[in-house]
């Protein structure tokens, strides 16, 4: 499955793209995010992007759409970008540098499928509080501000936080 | 099969989704809590970024040059094909959870037979849509036992929307002739088949949650043959004005 999930990205394309961020979460590119599976140029020398929600709502993707189009009209190119649902998202294609991004602003990065299960079923204490590290937190409820995210609370420095749902 | 088979079928799921995600949505502001108000949201977020992907492809497939938007508002109340318990409306919160529930169990066995499907495009919505509501599932099942087996006042209240829901629930089984012809094409669900297994899954919550399994003597239908119940024509109103107002809107 390695290959079904490694994106063909053209390396010229990487550092447009890299300044297109989350409009949720602004702090995560959205090469971090996992969400562009493809990216290069067509024959007439367009550029065709292909990305893929996190979530079937997920109201950003228009948004996300139209910056990558004016980036790349920015750097001088033409494009169109495409929505694809196959294969669909999941969070092991975010980074490990967009996780730890995630959580240096305040939103607690998904875990594996198991560790979740457990964490959104209020069976472990597995979710690191962002903002004083305790992992003695409660899981408030399933559903967040945004479809990819849950709420919790620390129980240490009772600060409520995000946590981003793992999807496999 | 033909593109208008396939089409009607397509809309036998998608107006499902449609019509529960706008059930949903009115309690944006109003739900009894913050967190149960975002949940109800959020779920109905997930249900219409299904929906697009349903009525794009039906408007790919149609030869009258049909949008999804066209799909969504311009039909007529007779024209939907939802089935008759997502259009009940919301009443109290008990109400808003047991038909979620009742929903959530079918819609789930539903999408993972049709990731099987041979047609790509449906197989990929229900790939994706698997995953959210796997969530929604958890949601509206651990509402029920808390409801059930919580106060007083709380189980009656969810017996009482149990008991009345109960009665629409056999017609997730019905095949229309759509059905039937995308299930023998390998592009559909045989939902007659889901029966089983949905009534123990759900037998199996109720007695966990204290809730009587209710003994209906007499089954409602209609909805997959677009006979409704008095509910939907005053959702439909209220959805389509926008588009019936100010036309070519697109959401």
């Amino acid at each position: 499955m390695v290959a079904e999930q490694q994106p063909h990205i053209n390396k010229k394309l990487i550092d447009i793209l890299e300044s297109v961020s989350d409009p949720e979460v602004p702090v995560l590119s959205i090469l971090d995010l996992g969400v562009v599976r493809y990216a290069d140029f067509e024959d007439d020398g367009k550029v065709s992007v292909k990305i893929t929600p996190t979530y079937s709502g997920c109201p950003a993707m228009d948004v996300i759409g139209d910056d990558i189009e004016k980036a790349l009209t920015e750097a001088g190119y033409k494009s169109k970008v495409k929505l694809i649902l196959s294969p669909a998202w999941t969070t092991d294609w975010m980074s490990e540098n967009g996780k730890r991004k995630l959580e240096e602003y305040g939103i607690a990065p998904p875990m594996d499928a198991t560790a979740d299960k457990a964490a959104l079923l209020g069976n472990a204490k597995i979710v690191k509080c962002t903002n004083c590290g305790s992992t003695n937190t409660h899981l408030v409820s399933q559903f967040g501000s945004t479809a990819c995210k849950a709420m919790f609370k620390c129980d240490d420095c009772q600060e409520p936080f995000d946590y981003f749902k793992c999807l496999t | 099969m033909s593109n208008q088979t396939l089409i009607n079928y397509i809309l036998g799921i998608a107006d499902n989704s449609l019509i529960l995600g706008q059930r949903l949505g009115t309690l944006t502001g109003h739900g009894p809590s913050l967190e149960t108000d975002i949940a109800c949201t959020n779920i109905s977020l997930d249900l219409f970024g299904q929906v697009r992907g349903y009525y794009q492809y039906a408007a790919d497939l149609s030869e009258e040059d049909k949008t999804e938007d066209d799909f969504a508002f311009l039909r007529k109340e007779r024209e939907y094909k939802n089935v008759l318990l997502v259009e009940q409306p919301n009443r109290d919160f008990a109400y808003v959870i047991a038909r979620q529930y009742l929903f959530d169990v079918f819609h789930i066995l539903q999408m993972q037979e049709l990731q099987n499907s041979k047609d790509e495009n449906l197989a990929a919505i229900a790939k994706k849509g698997i995953k959210e509501v796997s969530y929604h599932v958890r949601f509206s099942g651990d509402w029920m036992k808390r409801l059930g087996d919580g106060t007083e006042e709380s189980h009656n209240k969810i017996q009482e929307a149990v008991n009345n829901l109960w009665g629409y629930t056999n017609e997730l089984f019905m095949m229309t002739e759509a059905d039937k012809e995308a299930a023998e094409a390998g592009i559909g669900v045989d939902v007659s088949k889901l029966k089983d297994t949905y009534y123990n899954r759900v037998e199996n919550l109720l007695k966990e949650a204290t809730i009587e399994i209710p003994e209906s003597k007499y089954w409602q239908k209609g909805g997959k043959e677009g006979i409704h119940t008095e509910h939907l024509g005053y959702l439909l109103s209220d959805m389509q004005y926008m588009q019936r107002t100010y036309p070519n809107m697109k959401w």
